[in-house]
């Protein structure tokens, strides 16, 4: 009987060769870019610990640039793609039709185009602004043109995926979508949403400005447009962690999803309040007013309730599937969790980094607060636990089970160890350098900078024991990425041709959700209205009374 | 849509603590008055070196103890290099930029904005303390940003 289930499952989560295809283009991309990120990472954290010096024709900055775009833009967005693509294939009947795998590969040509022409401006060293790329500083033109192809690619496949569903939905008459494809179709739309103000700043003011078209630039406004989108952006690289949380890990430790309906609301609320909060960012800037500035705080910290909802489905899933296999007591469901099952405990470290990674987030937004941290290498600290190990550790704990289910192979028992070790190193690592760069930055170290002691200053040479052992923690996180790296290769290619499952959760029963939640032009409209009352009037004031303009320079 | 007992109490602690959390936020900016750094002043980010008073950097004694430091940033230095003032003095910083976007910040104090071309940013600080404060950019700011520092001399 269960082996005839088994059979059952390993029939229906088969994925068609199409769709594994297209997904694994993406994900073949997202992983080149991670290993050479993981490289410049780790040499910027020797160089900046002061245990190497970067040879003449490498400069600290133009690798600091080739890290923050490939990790940040590169990596993710390829994965999280890829990674939607093989979900709604999995679900949705096992493949994508004609419309969203042309949109896909369409998609992933133009993203692969604008990749290719930012690593070769940057490598060329004429892109050393780093992936904020903040005016006046110009870079070169074809910099802020491969930038905008990647984001029109992501568009694209964000088309497909929307394709996906509406077939679905119309196949589908008064049926309740697939919670994977709802997080999906969630996580695209303010993809969409939020990447408008970017495309607005890169090809209004950025393009013309370095071509020369255009004598001067509105540097407040352009990077207004930037934060606008800059903080969605955590969020498109966190909603994607959060879909495997809700929706593989349940499965993948025997358990149930805690609530299908919950989930989708919490992805509402992320979509609401993820994109009109950008002045967070811009706290300690002129020419925004403290008023506006605490709209945004405010609506910022809105996002903490469904960052509650999420924290709270997770462990009501770990409580009731351990208290299911056994677990008595307060804490006994706590033993009979999968703790050697690398599928499992990789997201869940990511979790658990996620717990300071999220209170660090609120002291970050916190208006007054701002002024200890801003700018200092706290902040890197920061990211570094929320996408480098929250959203970083979830992706590798699903890559590990994605490439073999996709290549048709197996996670072999060595494998899985392996990625237990791998996943020792990164936390270890991880740990020890977001340490370091939290105390460093209370002590008001400023981040994206080349090692310097400020000409002998007692307080800066204070800073250097610190950013060495910051070094040893990236030194670490490299050996992990090279262990990760080694890994993939070994599923793509060489492990046992076999059956991996791709994990999806059920819920407990039947469960009813509000036909609301699928009514995307209610949604949207909501957003529009948040978006106009944070951002219409300060743009607008922006515009109309802006000092004389500012000409690009090249200061590298 | 059913939510689960434990969940309602828990979102309802967690919404009270940001409810509260919010209320203290705007108390502190409002009603005491500590808002960021949020000068509106505006200035030709090309003309800084002929516009008043920042074509000539410098300190300026406004009070007993208190003075004007009107300084300009540009890659990759500060100017005027080097203040000085007396022990307890309150200095108020006015820091404009002569080209890119820099940072302005105090280790050790609550002093840290932005410096942007176009704009005149400003903070206030009481030196309590004699010492040698180090001024640093903490943005990016090009090549040589690492090096962008100064320092100013409580006696």
């Amino acid at each position: 009987m269960l082996s005839q289930k088994a059979d059952h499952i390993a029939y229906t989560t088969r994925i068609d060769r199409a769709a594994a295809r297209l997904s694994l283009a993406y994900i073949l991309v997202a992983f080149s870019a991670f290993g050479i990120a993981a490289l410049f990472g780790m040499l910027q954290g020797m160089v900046r610990g002061g245990l190497f010096e970067l040879p003449g024709w490498l400069n600290y900055y133009q690798i600091l640039t080739a890290h923050g775009v490939l990790m940040g833009l590169v990596f993710t967005t390829y994965f999280i793609i890829g990674f939607f693509f093989s979900g709604i294939a999995r679900t949705t009947g096992g493949s994508l039709h004609g419309t969203a795998l042309r949109l896909g590969w369409i998609g992933f040509v133009t993203m692969v185009i604008g990749t290719v022409m930012d690593v070769v401006t940057i490598l060329s060293g004429d892109a050393s602004v780093l992936y904020t790329f903040y005016a006046p500083m110009k870079a070169s033109p074809y910099f802020y043109i491969g930038t905008a192809l990647l984001v029109v690619g992501s568009w694209l496949a964000g088309y497909g995926m929307f394709a996906s569903y509406a077939k679905w939905r119309r196949e589908h008459k008064g049926e309740r979508s697939p919670l994977f494809v709802y997080l999906a179709v969630a996580t695209m739309i303010l993809w969409q949403v939020c990447t408008i103000p970017v495309a607005v700043e890169v090809l209004f003011q950025l393009i013309p400005w370095s071509f020369g078209w255009t004598p001067t630039i509105n540097v407040l406004l352009s990077r207004t447009l930037f934060w606008f989108f800059g903080h969605p952006l955590v969020y498109f690289w966190l909603m994607p962690a959060y879909a495997a949380w809700y929706v593989c890990i349940p499965r993948i430790i025997g358990g149930k999803i805690f609530s299908d309906t919950l989930s989708r609301v919490a992805f509402i609320l992320f979509l609401l309040f993820s994109i009109p909060v950008g002045f967070h960012h811009q706290l300690m800037e002129p020419g925004i007013s403290p008023a506006w500035k605490m709209v945004h705080v405010v609506l910022t910290l809105a996002v903490v309730l469904p960052s509650l909802m999420t924290a709270f489905s997770m462990f009501a899933v770990f409580e009731t599937t351990g208290r299911a296999k056994g677990g008595k007591g307060l804490y006994g469901w706590f033993k009979h969790l999968p703790w050697t099952d690398v599928r499992f405990f990789a997201p869940f470290v990511g979790m658990l980094f996620f717990i300071p990674a999220g209170t660090g987030g609120i002291i970050n937004t916190s208006n007054q607060m701002n002024a200890v941290v801003h700018n200092t290498i706290w902040v890197t600290g920061h990211f570094h636990i929320t996408v480098g190990a929250a959203v970083a550790m979830t992706f590798f704990g699903v890559a590990y089970w994605l490439v073999p289910a996709l290549t048709g192979r197996k996670l072999t028992a060595t494998a899985n160890r392996m990625g237990m070790v791998q996943t020792v190193f990164w936390t270890v690592g991880m740990g020890i350098m977001s340490l370091a760069m939290h105390t460093m930055g209370l002590q008001g170290v400023p981040r994206r900078t080349a090692y310097t002691t400020y000409m002998d200053n007692p307080e800066a040479l204070n800073w250097i024991p610190w950013q060495r052992v910051m070094g040893m923690g990236g030194g670490l996180l490299f050996v992990s990425a090279i262990l990760l790296i080694a890994i993939l290769i070994y599923l793509a290619f060489f492990a046992p041709k076999g059956y991996t499952e791709y994990p999806i959760g059920e819920t407990d029963g039947e469960q009813a959700a509000p036909a609301l939640l699928e009514r995307w032009t209610v949604w949207l409209s909501v957003l529009a209205v948040l978006c106009v009352l944070a951002y219409a009037y300060p743009i607008m004031e922006q515009i109309q009374h802006a000092p004389p303009g500012s000409p690009g320079i090249r200061t590298w | 849509m059913q939510v689960h007992r434990y969940e309602k109490i828990w979102l309802a602690i967690g919404g009270a603590v940001l409810a509260l959390f919010i209320v203290l936020l705007a108390v502190n900016a409002f009603a005491m008055g500590m808002h960021p750094p949020s000068d509106m002043q505006m200035i030709d980010p090309q003309k800084v070196d002929q516009t008043p008073p920042f074509d000539k950097p410098g300190l300026k004694q406004i009070g007993e103890k208190e003075y004007d430091a009107f300084m300009t940033a540009y890659a990759f230095s500060y100017a005027p290099a080097v203040i000085e003032v007396p022990v307890g003095s309150k200095v108020n910083f006015h820091v404009t930029s002569k080209d890119v976007v820099h940072g302005f910040e105090i280790p050790g104090t609550n002093i840290n904005f932005m410096v942007e071309p176009g704009f005149v940013n400003s903070a206030s600080q009481v030196f309590d303390q004699p010492g040698e404060y180090l001024i640093l950019c903490n943005e990016y700011c090009g090549a040589g940003h690492h090096l962008m520092a100064t320092k100013i001399i409580v006696k």
